[in-house]
């Protein structure tokens, strides 16, 4: 039931998150789906081990690699359909409370949350360029496949 | 022939400060341009982009050219319809000149949504962020209402001052006053959540990921400066939550 929720809420925020960045009219709705596939991929892995880095790194390269598929299918930038799924996965509440304890000034703590929600930053890029390279190898094989008789 | 290749030179040069403009990764531009250039016949030329200008080299013969980028904002569209025309003419689909106006008319602006629907949209993806982070359902209105005002804050004052960072720190402080009032009214309960749903529309999240992206693309001088504004485009919004916060 939680899945079916989330789901429906991680689709409508990314679609949103589409129209605020003016991603072209008939993107939307599979900017929704990107985002959605990509922010239950996050939850899965975050409930099954609990780590939040590994989970984004997850759900990004989820993110990135329907992307490409979808960029393919309709010959757009991968860009307009990645951006709007990684948006979920931000660590913008990791980030709030790292700030929100420097002003109270409970600096250890928010070294501990500042560094998470780096670490976090760092796993949903990575994810996002480890889903590109694997494309791309795996088109180039596909491709070489395709040539040699 | 010489004329014509000016034309190529000034076309890749539009694409690539249309794509920059908007948001695009950098290694997508200079790919961009290189491919429209070898489609003209220019095999050798040289892009080097950054976020705030882009030098290009079309042969020995020619004039090397440069632009400067100077507002940068994220519109996806745009990307979208740089990339067909370009798609169009490495194909052979359009001649050049027809490329040129194309891209010409791009630049004097197209099709964009709305500010109105904008706002409605950063306003449900503030609510929809609060339960995606576990707030509760009597505090949507208020994430609704304060993810709205804070965009639309964030928009408009961009347009009128120009300074990305001072729009960013004012929305973040209205975000955080009226999350405040509806939290002492009794209207919201829980001011974190609230803060943070919305508040993501703001957060930079394409410019984090395009500095990460250009830095492993090996544009060290891309990511840099990308990750330096995406830095402190967040601490600009985490200085005005704060500052609201400690008074």
């Amino acid at each position: 039931m939680i899945y079916i929720t989330q789901g429906i809420l991680s689709f409508i925020a990314a679609m949103a998150f589409g129209v605020v960045f003016n991603a072209p009219k008939k993107s939307l709705f599979y900017c929704g789906i990107g985002g959605m596939t990509g922010w239950i991929v996050y939850m899965c892995v975050n409930q099954l081990n609990q780590d939040q880095v590994g989970a984004s790194f997850a759900g990004a390269f989820t993110v990135a690699f329907v992307s490409h598929i979808m960029s393919k299918k309709f010959k757009m930038p991968m860009i307009i359909f990645s951006v709007a799924g990684i948006i979920p996965l931000v660590p913008g509440g990791t980030a709030y409370n790292a700030m929100r304890h420097v002003v109270e000034k409970d600096y250890a703590t928010a070294l501990e949350f500042g560094s998470q929600a780096l670490l976090i930053s760092g796993a949903i890029a990575m994810g996002l360029v480890f889903a590109e390279i694997i494309t791309q190898l795996w088109v180039k094989a596909f491709l070489r496949l395709k040539t040699k008789p | 022939m010489t004329a014509d290749y000016e034309l190529v030179v000034e076309c890749c040069l539009l694409a690539g400060r249309l794509m920059m403009e908007s948001g695009a990764e950098t290694y997508r531009a200079e790919d961009t341009m290189d491919r429209m250039a070898v489609s003209q016949e220019l095999t050798e030329s040289q892009s080097f982009v950054t976020p705030t200008g882009i030098i290009f080299s079309g042969n020995k013969n020619l004039p090397t050219r440069l632009v400067r980028i100077k507002a940068r904002t994220t519109d996806l569209g745009k990307i979208a319809l740089v990339n067909n025309v370009s798609r169009k003419l490495t194909f052979g689909d359009i001649t050049i000149e027809e490329a040129y106006s194309e891209l010409k008319q791009i630049d004097k602006g197209h099709e964009t949504f709305p500010l109105w629907i904008k706002v409605a949209a950063a306003a449900i993806a503030s609510g929809a962020f609060l339960l995606l982070y576990g707030g509760r359902l009597m505090d949507v209105s208020t994430a609704l209402l304060a993810g709205g005002i804070g965009y639309a804050i964030a928009d408009r004052l961009e347009v009128r001052t120009r300074v990305k960072f001072f729009a960013e720190f004012l929305a973040a402080m209205f975000v955080t006053i009226i999350a405040i009032l509806s939290v002492s009214s009794g209207l919201g309960i829980e001011i974190d959540k609230i803060i943070i749903g919305s508040v993501m529309p703001l957060v930079p999240g394409l410019l984090i990921t395009n500095a990460v992206r250009d830095l492993m693309a090996g544009h060290f001088v891309s990511g840099l400066s990308k990750g330096a504004e995406a830095f402190l485009t967040a601490f600009a919004i985490g200085a005005g939550v704060a500052l609201i916060i400690s008074l």
